[in-house]
C-alpha cells in the first residue's frame, strides 16, 4: 500500500470509534484488532463492546446490534470515552441504535449498500436516513463497502454467498486508513488468525487492503487523522480483557502458592471466557471441569480445595444465587475457595450481556445464617489479575471462600497492561499440617481440624493423604477445636463469633484505602467513594472537576469486606461523601450502616458503564457549582 | 510415603471414636459394620480413604469411618467428590448417600459424576422413605405411600435407582441388601476394585419409618424363592432347589420361569461385560418392586476410560508438547509492544 497520500493528515489528542453492525458482522473482531493495532502502535486505549444476548437474532433487526467502542489516545485515559466521534454503522439498524450517542459534529460511516427499503422496514425507519435530513449535523460518508467487498473477495475465488462476509475487513481498512494505523499488524493477524482457511485469508486481506486503499484514493475524505503514541510508562505492554487477566491472575496465584489450580465451572455470560482461557493452559497443572451445574462446579472446587487444590469456582448472579448453599458450606468447613462473579444486570436472567455492579449485598448476605465471606472487587480490566490473586492470598491464608465480584464491562472490556515482573510477585506459598496438634486426656497424640492459628484465626489444613490426620469436617455445627459435631449452644455461639472475628481480621492484613486529594485526606469538601469497574468513570470525572479548578477527592475500594481498617476515618475526613454505583446504592447502604456517614447515592443500572460527564455533574451541584461550558477530562492528562 | 506395604489393620482401625447415633435397629448399622469389616482386606491405607456423604440418615456414615472424611450438603457428594477424585487421582473416594439424597435433590450429580466414570464408589442406602426429616415418602417409595406428607397416598411414579444408573451409562451397577453381610462385603469390593464410577444400591430398613420395606424378599425365610443372584457367566437361577430360573421369550422379554418346566439350557446366562446394557436395564425391570423375585449381584461391570486419569492424560500431553508452564511466556502470550524510556 502506498504511503504517499494527497490528504491532509491531522493530528487529535485522542477519538472514541464505534464499530456497529448486525451481530454476525463481525464488529467484535474488527473492534479487537483496531483495539490491538492501536495500542501496539503506543496509544493510550479502553474499550466498550455492547453486543446482544441473543446469538444471532434476527439479521438487520434493531435487537441483533453489536456495537464495539474503542478510545485512542495520546495520553493516559480512564474510559471508552463518553460519547464516539466517529460511527461506523453497517447497516441502518445500527445506525439508528447508536448515532444518538455520537458526539455532535461527529463523523458517521456508513455502509450505503445496506442501506435499502427491507433494511429501513427491519430497522423501524420510516423513510431513508441518509436522504430525510435526520443526520444534519453529523459528517456522513457513504461507503458501497457490501459492493466492494464482494468484487475483491469474489477475485479471490470465495463463492458470491460468503464473498460479502469479509466485509467488516473493508470497514477496518477503511477506518485503519482513516487513523493512520500501521497495516502490517493487521495484515500478519489476519493471516495467523485465518491460517487454516486460505480463500478466506485471501479475501479477507483484500478486503482490508481495498478497503484502506479506498480512503486513499476515492476523494471521500477530505483529512485524515494521526493520534500519537502515549508516553506511557516504560515496560513490556499487552492488550487484555478483565476475563483474561482473572484466568491469568489465577494460574499466577496457584503458581505462586504452589497448589494446582482447579476450576470447576458451569457456561454462563459473561463469565465463561475464564473458563475458555484455563481450559487452554493444561501444561500449568490447570484442571477444568464443565460441571452439570452450577451447584456442581463449586462442590468440585471444594472438593478439590479438600485435597489441597486452589479452588475456583466462576459464574455470574444467576449462578451466584445457586452457589449460595455451597459457599456457606465452605464458611462452615473452612476451607479456601475462589468464587468469581463477573456480575451482570439482574434480577433473574436480566441482562445477561450488560454490566451491573448489583450484587455486592448478594455477596454480603446471600447465604443463611451468619456466613461472612470475604469480598474484593477489581476496577480495571488489568486490575483482575492483581484482585485474583489477592483473592487467592486471603483464601489461603485465612482458609475461606473469596468472593471476586468483577462485572461485564471490566470482563470484556480491554486496555494496555503493562506486564509485571513475576518474580515480584507476592509468595503464597502455604503449609499443609502434618503433625497433630493435640494431646487426648490420655496422653495420645490427636489431629484437631479446628484449632487455630493465634494470629489469622485460621485452622490447619490438613489434606487426606497425610498419615495420622484423619479427620472427618462438616456442615454441622463443630466443637470448637475438636471439630465433633456439636449442638451445644453456647459453643455455637463462640464458632459464630470465631468466624467472624477471623474474616473482621483480615482487614488488619490489607492495605490501607488510599485517597487521591491533592490537598491530603479531608482538604477537598466532596469525597467520591466507589468500587470495582466505576473506576475509570469517577476518575476521569474527578479530572474534570479538577480543571475547573474545583476540589474534589476520589477513594475507590478494592476489599469490601471486610473494608480497610481506616475506612471510617476517611469517611469522617469529608463533610459531603457521593458514591456512584451501577446498582441503587449497595456501598452507600454498607458504609451508612457501618460508619453513619450520609452517604450520597449515585445510580445507573442502564446496562452500561457510567460516562465521567455523569460524575462531573453530580461533584459540581455538590459542589454549589455549575457545569457550563463542557470540559473534556481526557484532554488533561493526570 | 516411601514405605509401600499396606500396614495390616483390622475393623478397630478403620472405626472412629464417635459415638454411631442411629436409631437402635436401623440397617445402617449392618452397613457400616460390613463396610468397616471390609477395610482392613481391600489393600489400602486409611490416610488415602476419603468417605464424602449428603444429608440424611446415612450421610452420617463418614463420622463412623476413621479416615479422612466430609459430611457436606444435601445432594451435592457426587459433585465435591468428583472435585476431589480428579484432582487426586491417587486417593480411595467413597460417597455415601440415601435415596432422597442422590436420587431427589441430588439426582442430577449422581447422573452425571456416573456418565463421567469418574472413580468414586457410590453406596446407595435405599430405604425407599425420608427418615431424617421424620417419614415423608421419597423417589423410591412405592405409589400410593401413605405417610405424613402423603395422608391420601403418594401419586409419584418411584425410581428404580438400578434402571435409572444403567440409563445413566453407569459402567459398574449393583444391587445388595442389608441383611447379607458377605453379599455387601462381595459387592462393596468389587465396587471398589472398579476403574471408574461404581454403583451399589443397599436395601436398607428404616425401622422406624417404613419398617419391613423389603421383609418379602430378604427375610431369612424367603430369600430363597425372592432374591435372583447374579453371577457372572452363570444361568440366573434362585430357590432352594434352584427351581427356578430367568428366560428370554421369543420377543425379547424376560421371564421367570421353573427350570423344570423350560430346561437348564433355556436359562439366561448372566453376563455383566455385555457391553449393551439393554439385557442389564431388562433384569433391572424384572421385578416391579422389593416384594417379588428381585435381581441382586452386579447387573453391569463394564470397561471405559476413567474420567480422572484421561484428564491427567492431557495434562501429561500438554505438559510434554508446551514443556512446564512459565508466567513469563503466558503474560506475553497474547502480543506484546515495548514503550522504550
Amino acid at each position: 500500500m502506498s504511503t504517499a497520500t494527497r490528504h491532509q493528515t491531522t493530528e487529535l489528542d485522542r477519538v472514541v470509534i464505534r464499530f456497529a453492525g448486525d451481530s454476525g458482522d463481525g464488529m467484535q473482531l474488527t473492534g479487537t484488532q483496531f483495539t490491538s493495532v492501536s495500542s501496539m502502535f503506543g496509544n493510550d486505549t479502553a474499550t466498550l463492546p455492547d453486543f446482544p444476548a441473543e446469538i444471532r437474532a434476527p439479521a438487520g433487526t434493531l435487537a441483533g446490534v453489536s456495537a464495539f467502542q474503542v478510545h485512542i489516545s495520546d495520553h493516559d485515559i480512564l474510559t471508552p470515552g463518553d460519547q464516539p466521534s466517529v460511527l461506523v454503522a453497517m447497516n441502518p439498524a445500527a445506525l439508528k441504535t447508536n448515532v444518538g450517542a455520537v458526539a455532535p459534529g461527529g463523523t458517521v460511516i456508513v455502509n450505503v449498500d445496506a442501506f435499502d427499503e427491507r433494511a429501513f422496514e427491519k430497522a423501524n425507519y420510516t423513510s431513508n436516513p441518509l436522504t430525510d435530513g435526520s443526520l444534519v449535523g453529523y459528517k456522513v460518508y457513504e461507503v458501497p463497502m457490501t459492493s466492494l467487498t464482494m468484487e475483491v473477495a469474489k477475485a479471490a475465488g470465495v463463492k458470491p454467498r460468503d464473498a460479502e462476509r469479509s466485509k467488516n475487513f473493508f470497514a477496518l481498512g477503511l477506518v485503519s486508513w482513516l487513523y493512520s494505523r500501521p497495516v502490517d499488524g493487521t495484515l500478519g493477524w489476519i493471516e495467523k488468525r485465518f491460517a487454516s482457511t486460505p480463500l478466506v485469508l485471501d479475501a479477507n486481506t483484500r478486503a482490508f487492503k481495498a478497503g484502506y486503499n479506498f480512503g486513499e484514493t476515492a476523494e471521500l475524505f477530505e483529512v485524515n487523522y494521526q493520534v500519537r503514541p502515549a508516553a506511557l510508562e516504560p515496560g513490556v505492554y499487552t492488550n487484555i480483557t478483565g476475563n483474561t487477566a482473572l484466568a491469568w491472575g489465577l494460574i499466577a496465584a496457584a503458581h505462586q502458592a504452589n497448589l494446582p489450580l482447579f476450576l470447576g465451572s458451569y457456561p454462563i455470560t459473561p463469565a465463561s471466557d475464564i473458563l475458555h482461557e484455563l481450559s487452554k493452559h493444561k501444561h500449568f497443572g490447570v484442571r477444568t471441569v464443565q460441571a452439570e451445574d452450577e451447584i456442581a462446579g463449586v462442590g468440585a472446587a471444594i472438593g478439590a480445595a479438600f485435597g489441597g487444590s486452589l479452588g475456583v469456582t466462576t459464574t455470574s448472579g444467576p449462578g451466584a444465587d445457586l452457589k449460595s448453599e455451597s459457599v456457606g458450606m465452605a464458611v462452615s468447613l473452612e476451607l479456601p475457595l475462589l468464587v468469581i462473579n463477573i456480575q451482570r444486570g439482574g434480577p433473574s436472567t436480566g441482562l445477561p450481556t450488560k454490566t451491573e455492579q448489583s450484587d455486592l449485598l448478594h455477596a454480603m448476605y446471600s447465604r443463611h445464617g451468619e456466613a461472612p465471606v470475604p469480598i474484593v472487587a477489581p476496577m480495571t480490566p488489568s486490575h483482575c489479575f492483581e484482585v485474583a490473586i489477592e483473592a487467592a492470598r486471603i483464601a489461603v491464608k485465612y482458609r475461606t471462600p473469596v468472593i471476586v465480584l468483577s462485572d461485564g464491562y471490566l470482563a470484556n472490556g480491554a486496555e494496555p497492561w503493562r506486564l509485571p515482573d513475576p518474580a515480584t510477585l507476592p509468595d503464597l506459598r502455604v503449609e499443609f499440617a502434618t503433625e497433630t496438634n493435640h494431646t487426648e486426656e490420655d496422653g495420645t497424640p490427636a489431629f484437631w481440624p479446628y484449632v487455630r492459628d493465634e494470629e489469622t484465626l485460621a485452622r490447619p489444613w490438613a489434606v487426606p493423604g497425610t498419615p495420622g490426620l484423619e479427620h472427618r469436617i462438616g456442615a454441622l455445627e463443630k466443637e470448637d477445636g475438636s471439630g465433633n459435631v456439636s449442638y451445644d449452644p453456647v459453643n455455637h455461639e463462640r464458632m459464630v463469633h470465631l468466624r467472624a472475628a477471623k474474616v473482621a481480621g483480615i482487614a488488619k492484613d490489607i492495605a490501607l484505602l488510599e485517597v487521591d486529594d491533592l490537598g491530603g485526606i479531608g482538604a477537598a469538601p466532596v469525597l467520591v467513594l466507589g468500587w470495582g469497574s466505576t473506576f475509570g468513570a469517577i476518575a476521569a470525572g474527578v479530572r474534570r472537576v479538577r480543571a475547573r479548578g474545583l476540589s474534589v477527592a476520589h477513594a475507590h475500594l478494592v476489599h469490601l469486606n471486610p473494608f480497610p481498617s481506616n475506612l471510617g476515618e476517611v469517611l469522617g475526613a469529608y463533610d459531603k461523601v457521593l458514591v456512584p454505583e451501577a446498582n441503587l446504592g449497595q456501598l452507600a447502604k454498607m458504609v451508612r450502616a457501618d460508619f453513619l456517614v450520609d452517604a450520597r447515592t449515585l445510580s445507573k443500572v442502564q446496562g452500561v458503564p457510567f460516562r465521567a460527564a455523569e460524575i462531573e455533574e453530580v461533584v459540581l451541584e455538590m459542589l454549589g457549582a455549575t457545569s457550563g461550558t463542557t470540559i473534556d477530562e481526557e484532554d488533561v492528562a493526570s | 510415603m516411601t514405605d509401600t506395604q499396606i500396614p495390616v489393620t483390622t475393623r478397630k482401625d478403620w472405626t472412629s471414636d464417635q459415638e454411631v447415633r442411629w436409631c437402635p435397629g436401623c440397617g445402617d448399622y449392618s452397613i457400616l459394620a460390613a463396610l468397616q469389616m471390609l477395610m482392613p482386606d481391600l489393600g489400602v491405607r486409611r490416610e488415602n480413604t476419603v468417605f464424602v456423604s449428603g444429608i440424611g440418615c446415612a450421610a452420617r456414615l463418614p463420622y463412623y469411618m476413621n479416615t479422612y472424611g466430609m459430611h457436606s450438603i444435601h445432594g451435592r457428594a457426587p459433585a465435591i467428590a468428583t472435585g476431589l477424585a480428579v484432582s487426586r487421582p491417587d486417593l480411595d473416594v467413597w460417597v455415601i448417600t440415601g435415596d432422597g439424597d442422590s436420587l431427589s435433590i441430588g439426582g442430577n450429580h449422581l447422573i452425571h459424576a456416573l456418565r463421567r466414570n469418574v472413580k468414586i464408589t457410590i453406596l446407595l442406602f435405599n430405604n425407599q422413605i425420608y427418615g431424617l426429616t421424620k417419614g415423608q415418602y421419597s423417589p423410591t417409595s412405592e405409589q400410593g405411600k401413605v405417610t405424613k406428607s402423603t395422608p391420601f397416598g403418594s401419586l409419584d411414579t418411584p425410581f428404580n435407582p438400578v434402571s435409572l444408573a444403567l440409563g445413566a451409562e453407569a459402567s459398574f451397577v449393583a444391587r445388595t441388601h442389608d441383611m447379607d453381610r458377605k453379599h455387601m462385603q462381595e459387592m462393596f469390593r468389587r465396587a471398589h476394585d472398579h476403574n471408574g464410577a461404581a454403583f451399589v444400591e443397599i436395601y436398607q430398613n428404616c425401622n422406624v419409618f417404613n419398617d419391613g420395606a423389603f421383609e418379602k424378599i430378604t427375610s431369612k425365610d424367603a430369600r430363597a424363592d425372592n432374591l435372583i443372584p447374579l453371577v457372572h457367566g452363570e444361568p440366573i437361577r434362585f430357590g432352594a432347589e434352584l427351581e427356578h430360573g430367568v428366560v428370554m421369550e421369543p420377543d425379547g422379554r424376560l421371564r421367570i420361569a421353573e427350570v423344570a418346566d423350560v430346561g437348564e439350557d433355556a436359562l439366561l446366562v448372566h453376563d455383566e461385560r455385555r457391553d449393551e446394557p439393554g439385557l442389564a436395564f431388562q433384569l433391572s425391570r424384572l421385578a416391579r418392586g422389593p416384594y417379588e423375585p428381585t435381581p441382586i449381584g452386579i447387573f453391569r461391570a463394564v470397561e471405559r476410560p476413567e474420567y480422572g486419569a484421561a484428564m491427567t492424560k492431557q495434562l501429561l500431553e500438554a505438559n510434554e508438547r508446551r514443556g512446564p508452564g512459565d508466567l513469563t511466556s503466558l503474560l506475553a502470550s497474547g502480543g506484546t509492544w515495548t514503550v522504550e524510556a
